[in-house]
């Protein structure tokens, strides 16, 4: 999964005119965008290696470029290879830490148990909001609820004058012209995250397993998030869920949500997905910090986005080398911070709340 | 080597002839042969080794099923029915276009075109040639398939009895289908049955064509008598090289054809994967040899398919290149 590679690319060009632009000035920043964080215990090994879930990538780079401004000498390899590979490559003890879509499974933890001689921790350092983007000519606000969304994306609903949609639209001019639904062709956490929202918030009306497949059973597919926002921009009455970048990149219409809660639609923002993650339920014991993700598909509270995906970096409590320990704390450390939360939006992620974060530092800090 | 006689007349029998040259030559050229069998056989032998643990532990009929499900290491389904028919479509589709309007190129370079002009345009034929097939996918995805959309809705709506012009399993989409992907294929084998067919006719001998012309042939006639039948196996032969490339595509197809979630129609408005574009759509999650197998026997039944191509080429060509 790809989040604003494009971007990222404009991004670099950017940070190099603001490199030559700063010639001559007292600048000592080579990346220019990202500045040092405060409050970070550098030191220990030099460069960590790390590896696994795509979501997550361009949150790491992020992370990793303040990381190297405020620890000198010290830098993260990241490689996406895919959560599954990810997991095996840390569980191997061929990297020092992995980045996942999802927490351990029950039978992934004794091994990762028995690589850290310590307990594993799951830690949900990166959340990236999903828009359900649509092309209806002339409609331009869609409101949608879990349940009608289930439909729609299992094919029950098939055209946009259906009462169950036009309930929640009253007065639009929505057209009597079949739904086309886009999907991820290519295995993604995106898929899974969405039909994981599908299910729950319909509770189980969706009906279809939630893999990295999407298995809708409708619809037409595309290669990648790029390829999902081409199709949907191009084929009038087309509805898709994205990663939320990519649908203001290609200003595509995100429809709003009404969550479990009934009350208004919400419209997706980084605030509105915030108040979901605040009141996020967790059911890791300890530091460990495994989410309840239905905690926030089926969000109740008033004026929250409640489809998001959230993945975590799977890391030790105690290494065995304790250089690593260190490394890997202060590059967590450095990843909560403002300055590092700032590069977030820009990726198309949402800076985590700051309740949240307090029981990330927590647990960060014991790492040792 | 044995032979203590003086060199002897080119004439005298291949056998006869010595020197440590001749057999060094003989080697080299055996070894080069001997390297492409090597190949093929490796590439067989590490296809089929990887495949058969997958196919054991596969719980759906690998020819009749159209699910491709690697999911669950522990519960593989798949099978390999709509690969089949969305490779086949998508690339018969491609010579139904490319090979006459290959052939008419071949004949226009070679019987209507002084060779002052026929040189730059083989140039441009070789230029499409080397248009790497990425640029053919978001070329044929982003321009071409918006272009043709009427001219497909219009098939379907009044041919639409006929099987390949019925409605697909993406319906109503009619941009990303194989009716699409099949043009784009079109294009980019037209150079290599241009290029070979090219040759091939202007190898025509000479005196044949002379021979007809005398008897007061058009070049209608000549074109029929003479350079159609010396060309033929020729021109077959260049279009199974061109089906070989469709059959393989992969990037240009992966971005053009829309996936699926039902079965295929049949149909060329259909969506779905080849073989070529569905392991590369799965490339990058191959960490477990189970899943990774599946698509590794996917790719083993398109390489007995390219066999099977080139074998029916053969018997077709007479087994001989100009007869």
């Amino acid at each position: 999964m790809r989040f604003q590679r494009r971007a990222a690319a404009i991004g670099l060009i950017a940070a190099g005119a603001l490199l030559f632009s700063a010639c001559g000035s007292d600048n000592n920043s080579g990346g220019g965008s990202a500045p040092q964080a405060a409050g970070v215990t550098c030191g220990g090994k030099q460069a960590l290696k790390a590896s696994g879930s795509t979501a997550q990538a361009n949150a790491i780079t992020g992370f990793v470029n303040t990381f190297e401004q405020t620890c000198n000498g010290q830098t993260v390899n990241y490689t996406a290879s895919g959560s599954g590979a990810g997991v095996n490559d840390f569980t191997g003890g061929q990297t020092d830490f992995a980045g996942s879509d999802s927490a351990l499974t029950a039978a992934q933890t004794p091994a990762a148990q028995q690589r850290c001689a310590s307990t594993p921790l799951n830690l949900p350092m990166v959340f990236g909001p999903i828009a359900v983007a649509y092309n209806v000519a002339g409609v331009t606000d869609l409101a949608l609820d879990g349940p009608t969304l289930a439909k729609v994306f299992n094919g029950t609903v098939k055209t946009w004058n259906d009462p169950a949609i036009v309930a929640l639209n009253p007065g639009k001019n929505l057209p009597a012209a079949p739904i086309v639904v886009n999907f991820r062709s290519d295995n993604s956490g995106t898929t899974q995250n969405f039909q994981n929202y599908l299910n729950a918030a319909s509770n189980n009306a969706y009906g279809k397993p939630a893999a990295q497949t999407f298995n809708g059973g409708v619809g037409a597919g595309a290669k990648g998030s790029q390829g999902v926002t081409d199709a949907t921009k191009s084929t009038p009455n087309s509805i898709a869920y994205i990663e939320a970048s990519f649908a203001q990149k290609a200003q595509l219409p995100t429809a709003s949500i009404i969550n479990a809660g009934g009350g208004q639609p919400v419209p997706l923002s980084t605030d509105n997905l915030g108040k979901a993650i605040d009141a996020v339920k967790v059911t890791g014991q300890g530091n460990d910090l495994t989410l309840d993700l239905t905690s926030i598909y089926k969000t109740t509270t008033p004026g929250a986005y409640p489809i998001s995906l959230a993945t975590y970096e799977i890391v030790c409590t105690k290494y065995a080398d304790p250089q690593t320990g260190t490394a890997v704390k202060a590059f967590l450390q450095t990843a909560l911070s403002p300055q590092a939360q700032g590069t977030l939006t820009q990726g198309g992620y949402v800076p985590i709340p700051d309740a949240f974060k307090q029981r990330l530092s927590t647990s960060v800090n014991a790492i040792s | 080597m044995g032979s203590v006689s003086e060199p002897q007349s080119p004439k005298a029998s291949p056998a006869s002839t010595g020197g440590a040259g001749e057999r060094a030559f003989r080697w080299l050229t055996s070894g080069a042969g001997l390297v492409v069998v090597a190949a093929v056989v490796l590439i067989g032998v590490f296809l089929i080794v990887q495949a058969v643990p997958s196919l054991i532990a596969n719980h759906a009929n690998f020819f009749t099923s159209a699910q491709f499900n690697t999911g669950d290491a522990n519960n593989l389904m798949f099978g390999i029915r709509d690969l089949l028919v969305v490779t086949l479509l998508s690339s018969l589709m491609a010579l139904a276009i490319a090979m006459p309007v290959g052939l008419g190129i071949a004949l226009f370079l070679t019987q209507y075109t002084p060779s002052r002009l026929a040189r730059p345009f083989a140039f441009v034929i070789g230029v499409l040639a080397a248009v790497p097939s990425i640029v053919y996918g978001l070329w044929g995805i982003l321009v071409l398939a918006p272009v043709i959309e009427p001219f497909a809705q219009f098939l379907q709506t009044y041919l639409g009895w006929f099987f390949l012009f019925s409605p697909g399993n993406i319906s109503p989409v009619l941009t990303g289908t194989i009716f699409t992907a099949g043009i784009i294929l079109a294009i980019m084998i037209l150079p290599i049955i241009t290029a070979t067919t090219q040759e091939v006719f202007r190898q025509t001998p000479r005196f044949q064509i002379e021979a007809a012309q005398a008897l007061g042939a058009t070049r209608w006639e000549v074109i029929r008598m003479a350079v159609l039948p010396y060309g033929r196996s020729g021109f077959i032969a260049a279009s199974m090289l061109g089906l070989g490339r469709a059959l393989g595509e992969t990037i240009a197809i992966l971005l053009v054809i829309r996936a699926s979630t039902s079965p295929s129609h049949g149909s060329l408005f259909d969506g779905g994967y080849t073989f070529a574009s569905l392991i590369a759509s799965a490339a990058s999650e191959f960490s477990q040899p189970l899943p990774t197998g599946a698509y590794i026997a996917a790719g083993l039944v398109l390489f007995v398919l390219t066999f099977v191509v080139n074998a029916i080429a053969r018997v077709v060509a007479g087994g001989k290149v100009n007869g």
